[in-house]
């Protein structure tokens, strides 16, 4: 849209108000909505570390163990926690939207919203299981 | 943007994004707080490359990497948009969002590789 709307000279000016940058912080819902869109920032957060923990595994054992290290100060620390608070509010309004995301019928009805809900959270659950589990066993 | 990849960008965007939701918070936890606050003992340099030696695991951290850097792309370019107000700058950002995450994948498919 933006492009199209060419002014000339006589052609009169639209008005439209001046939105500020910081709308969303007006009330908790815009705020909430762009909270949860920037939880996309600690996702991609993440999946730079996993590529540098990658690296260093095949770099070696000293790399690894510098890896290892450098996850011990506590500036990142801090950084991981605030990281998964936002990754644990993605995963709770990604698995709270599902049912309008995708509509499931099962002979014919329409599966009810806490349906899909809970089983997006039952397969969360059975995932870190899984992943401790994995872990755990070595 | 044309037509013709937006529905394949859309859903890189929702698979990224369940993988995400499913996978991330335990992962994190544990690389970021437990290990490093010994919590529970990191695994060790040989058994992660045991790991990693198998093709599942292969697969698994590729896509644990890349569908998620996806993600990431299609929903801060329009976080952008709405939240900075730069649409007029549409191509810029196109090309430094999805080329950020398809720079990670490769990354991610060559190091996976590397590793026998």
């Amino acid at each position: 849209m933006t492009g199209q709307n060419r002014h000339t000279p006589y052609h009169p000016r639209w008005y439209r108000r001046r939105v500020s940058v910081w709308w969303w912080l007006q009330s908790w819902p815009y705020a909430k909505f762009v909270l949860r869109e920037l939880t996309s920032l600690f996702v991609a957060y993440y999946a730079l570390v996993t590529l540098w923990k990658l690296r260093a595994l095949a770099a070696g054992p000293q790399a690894y163990a510098g890896f290892l290290e450098r996850m011990r100060s506590p500036l990142l620390i801090v950084l991981n926690s605030v990281a998964l608070i936002f990754v644990l509010f993605h995963s709770i309004t990604w698995f709270n939207l599902a049912p309008k995301a995708m509509v499931v019928r099962l002979a014919g009805r329409r599966l009810p919203d806490w349906a899909v809900q809970s089983a997006n959270y039952l397969a969360w659950a059975i995932v870190s299981g899984v992943i401790v589990w994995v872990l755990r066993r070595g | 943007m044309r037509k013709g990849i937006t529905p394949l960008l859309w859903a890189l965007f929702s698979a990224g994004g369940t993988v995400a939701a499913l996978f991330y918070p335990i992962h994190l936890f544990l690389t970021g707080v437990a290990f490093p606050l010994g919590w529970v003992n990191p695994p060790r340099h040989e058994t992660v490359l045991h790991w990693l030696r198998q093709p599942l695991f292969k697969i698994y951290f590729f896509v644990l990497i890349s569908l998620p850097l996806f993600h990431w792309a299609h929903r801060f370019r329009y976080t952008l948009y709405d939240g900075l107000q730069i649409k007029h700058l549409t191509v810029l950002i196109v090309v430094l969002c999805y080329g950020s995450a398809l720079l990670g994948t490769c990354l991610a498919a060559y190091t996976l590789w590397s590793i026998h």
